[in-house]
């Protein structure tokens, strides 16, 4: 046990406990005790490493049921059908083809026929019907329409169309659904099964990687939504919030560091800074709605006012950050540059500044990936909307990354629980990433004065 | 985003400027640039000052006004029936309808004549406003560079110009900080002030029963009864205490093993392990308190035989400790590191094993500090968002059994503004109410803590 004790480092080998080489032939006092001393010993230092253990377990738990939900969300079941353009729905008058006409034509009735031919027996009454047409996306039209939209001498032709399986189906294909379950039990039935088997085995069902889920924004169908909207969405409230609050934090920083003068005045900016810091994210968000919106008039849901939020709630992480890095350079060089005649702002900005650059900036990185995993107060200003489009400016309607999340999360549809997984997993990734780029540059450019 | 080329096109006047400022600096000094007070960068600096200035100044006062100006200009030219005895909410509405024509939008109202005709004057004016107001940015930043132009020569103090100028910018930034808690105060304060006009003060704070729903039909007899926010603030400690049992022993043993025991090669696993911990976003841990954890405490609830809630306080709580573990164990171990040396020196100099010395010495000598995390934590806890939202309930239920579902002060704030919300009814308002509260809380816990730390610190420096 003593040599368990004096392995670990930092500390020297604690002299209290007996030295081995005692002769035994000099009972000590504390001879008795020693025994349960050291199993206490043991015990306390086993419940550290258990705590320890515990926070890496509980880790592995949310990340491996996140990975497991949400790795299938990046390939999707779809099915090969024979598809009419009919002529009589998308050229009526036999006349020159009408762009007007391609974009009302119901599509949809084109692919369901495609699926009735598969299946001539299948159609008889309107349920059945209409459980053979809940096979495939309902969608699915606006693929065909694109098709005909590039190339109009499709109409009237039969064509080999892939398209999407609807999100219960592509659940099944992806075994979800356990078939085995009564069929009270579970979302797909017997005879939706039966088609798919029959349809798989005509070798007509594939599974391909889901670009759409990476180039297309929301949707009310899970098989269609995507998170291209929020992930741009995302970029622009970030954009705002950097340009915010990287130049306003910095000035701050340096005003307080270099600058200020120690008075009362200072002390309370100080002192203000450290508990917005610890302000609940929620209370900015009520700011925002108070202040931004109803007081500016910023436009709702829009990344302008989300940002601007954001920014405020990361200032105190990026001033904070600056000040230690600014703290960390060493005056020798504010004086000898003072010494060759600079002024303090050309101390600051031209020796200072560049020196704390490398930890500035690792802690706006910092900054940087909290705010795009935030949520809570981007909810309060509208962020929240259902939105379809993907936002082009900084005051369009947008949603971010995280607000996607919460979004798709609380959707009803089994099909939205791998997608939200999959959001998270790229989301994670941003944040892992950002991250490493912190580390990087502070091992790359850390120096020791 | 006209605005912004606007903005862009400003700043690359003042760029132009700044070239245009230098090299009169050094044409005024027939070519010497050492016989100018300042370096040639400063004259041009104070060229771009006094464009970029005045102009971005007055953009944005321009910003700021004009929708006022043009929106009461289109409204006062309405016919008099439309706007006459009209509340202040319904002219909200009409003004609005006629923003969403002039921009093309869906409307209610697309099809009145008066309505077409206002959103076409709103959409002249703006598009006049704004040629106007291109014309007066560019004007006055030109005047700025005439005037500065005029002023440059050799013995022009530039440098101390542009410098002052600076520093006036500077303390501006410090003091944006200042400006957003004023900001939070006060907007929190007002909207409070007006709901506790409609909900006596003392009916909020200690009313047990919490359904802000009904205020929505204001006629409803009994409608104000319904804002008691004790439910709220019950459930609110009751999933911060439940945050807390798990957190505090299992960040604080974990700072310890990390602090006291773990060697280099364990901490530089462990510690970025931690960290990660901390960086997931929480609206990930409330995914994974919604859709795993509370599952889980329901089946093993089920298994032997108690009844769980699907949103049990006991799932929210948990997830929520498990977010806080290593802001605990970070706090502790700065704390735990920062206890002098002599002192486990001494403790082991007298014979005591290395959990003794903890025991006895170092965590009593570290226990304000760890006080200190722990409130923090608690603090954190009591504002935390995402994973209440998502995994605790809605109902405001009185109880402090955890394996009922409670809701919390912050699921409130959400519910209550997510969506349509009209902002003279009690239920919009009493969110401000919430957030007041929360903010007052969570601000005593950190002074306290932050107070607590600072005199532990002193104690040992």
């Amino acid at each position: 046990m003593t040599d368990t004790i004096s392995t670990s480092p930092g500390s020297p080998p604690p002299s209290g406990t007996p030295p081995q080489g005692r002769p035994a032939s000099r009972p000590l006092l504390v001879s008795p005790h020693l025994a349960k001393r050291y199993s206490r010993e043991r015990t306390f230092r086993l419940l550290g490493l258990a705590s320890v253990g515990a926070a890496g377990i509980i880790l592995l738990i949310l990340l491996g049921s996140i990975v497991s939900k949400g790795y299938s969300a990046f390939w999707q079941h779809e099915v090969d059908l024979q598809v009419t353009f009919s002529a009589e729905e998308l050229n009526p008058d036999g006349g020159p083809v009408e762009i007007e006409t391609l974009q009302r034509a119901n599509y949809l009735d084109m692919v369901r026929d495609g699926l009735r031919r598969e299946f001539p027996d299948a159609a008889q009454d309107r349920r059945e019907r209409r459980m053979l047409y809940g096979l495939i996306s309902p969608n699915a039209d606006i693929r065909l329409r694109s098709m005909v939209l590039e190339d109009p001498s499709l109409i009237g032709t039969t064509q080999t169309v892939r398209v999407k399986m609807s999100d219960d189906m592509d659940t099944f294909a992806k075994g979800f659904i356990d078939r085995d379950l009564p069929e009270g039990d579970r979302r797909v039935k017997d005879r939706e099964i039966g088609w798919f088997d029959q349809l798989d085995s005509k070798g007509l069902v594939h599974a391909t990687f889901n670009v759409d889920f990476f180039t297309t924004g929301d949707s009310r169908e899970p098989e269609e939504a995507g998170i291209y909207g929020a992930l741009i969405g995302s970029i622009l409230t970030l954009t705002v919030t950097l340009l915010v609050s990287f130049p306003v934090g910095v000035m701050a920083a340096a005003y307080l560091e270099e600058f200020a003068p120690k008075n009362r005045f200072t002390d309370l900016i100080e002192v203000n800074i450290n508990n917005l810091a610890a302000v609940p994210s929620i209370v900015f968000g009520l700011l925002g709605l108070a202040v931004f919106l109803n007081f500016f008039g910023l436009p709702r849901s829009a990344p302008l006012a989300g940002g601007l939020v954001l920014a405020l709630m990361t200032l105190p992480t990026i001033i904070i950050a600056s000040r230690s890095a600014l703290k960390a350079v060493p005056p020798s060089i504010r004086e000898a540059a003072l010494g060759l005649g600079a002024s303090p702002l050309q101390v600051v900005t031209h020796h200072v500044l560049p020196l704390a650059m490398p930890g500035i900036l690792t802690g706006t990185i910092i900054g940087m990936a909290q705010a795009l995993g935030e949520t809570a107060p981007l909810l309060m200003i509208g962020m929240v909307a259902f939105i379809v489009d993907v936002p082009q400016g900084f005051t369009d309607p947008a949603t971010v990354l995280p607000v996607q999340v919460y979004i798709w999360a609380d959707s009803p549809e089994r099909a939205f629980v791998e997608k939200t997984s999959a959001a998270i997993m790229v989301l994670l990734g941003f944040l892992v990433l950002m991250n490493a780029v912190a580390v990087l540059l502070r091992k790359r450019f850390e120096r020791r004065w | 985003m006209q605005t912004f080329i606007v903005v862009l096109a400003l700043l690359g006047f003042a760029a132009v400027g700044y070239t245009m400022g230098r090299a009169r600096a050094v044409m005024t000094a027939g070519g010497m640039p050492k016989d100018l007070h300042s370096l040639p960068s400063y004259y041009g600096s104070y060229t771009a000052i006094w464009i970029g200035i005045p102009s971005l100044l007055l953009l944005a006062v321009w910003l700021i006004i004009q929708p006022q100006i043009i929106e009461s200009v289109v409204m006062g030219g309405l016919p008099a029936a439309m706007t006459e005895g009209l509340s202040s909410s319904e002219y909200g509405l009409l003004l609005n309808d006629i923003r969403n024509v002039a921009s093309g939008n869906i409307s209610s109202r697309a099809n009145d004549p008066a309505i077409e005709a206002a959103a076409s004057q709103l959409t002249s004016l703006r598009d006049t406003s704004f040629i106007l107001m291109i014309v007066a940015t560019f004007g006055i930043g030109a005047g700025g560079l005439a005037y500065a132009r005029n002023r440059i020569n050799p013995s022009l103090r530039a440098r101390n110009t542009v410098e002052k100028v600076v520093n006036v910018v500077l303390i501006i930034s410090s003091l944006i900080a200042i400006l957003t808690t004023v900001g939070i105060v006060l907007s929190l304060l007002f909207e409070s002030f007006i709901f506790f006009t409609k909900v006596p003060f003392y009916e909020f704070l200690f009313g047990l029963n919490w359904s802000p729903q009904t205020a929505l039909r204001a006629d409803q007899v009994g409608s104000s009864g319904a804002f008691g926010a004790v439910p709220l603030f019950v459930g609110t400690l009751l999933i911060t205490f439940i945050a807390m049992v798990v957190a505090a022993p299992i960040g604080l043993m974990s700072a310890i093993y990390m602090a006291e025991y773990a060697d280099p090669r364990f901490r530089a696993f462990a510690k970025p392990m931690l960290e990660v911990l901390a960086g997931i976003p929480t609206v990930v841990y409330g995914f994974f308190a919604a859709l795993t954890v509370a599952p889980f405490f329901r089946n093993v609830g089920e298994g032997i035989g108690l009844d769980v809630s699907s949103e049990s306080a006991l799932a929210a709580g948990v997830v929520m400790g498990i977010m806080i573990i290593p802001f605990v164990s970070s706090l502790s171990d700065d704390v735990i590191n920062a206890v002098p040396q002599s002192l486990r020196d001494g403790s082991y100099g007298l014979g005591a094993t290395k959990s003794e010395t903890i025991r006895s010495v170092i965590v009593p000598a570290a226990l304000p500090g760890i006080v200190g995390a722990l409130l923090l934590a608690v603090s954190r806890a009591i504002g935390e968002t995402m994973i209440v939202v998502m995994a605790a309930g809605l109902a405001a239920n009185l109880t402090v059994n955890p394996l009922e579902a409670v809701t919390t002060v912050t699921v409130q704030i959400v519910t209550l503004l997510v969506g349509d919300q009209e902002f003279d009814s009690a239920k919009t308002l009493s969110a401000f109410a919430l957030g007041l509260v929360l903010f007052f809380i969570t601000l005593a816990l950190n002074v306290i803590a932050l107070s607590v730390v600072r005199k532990y610190r002193e104690k040992y420096d």
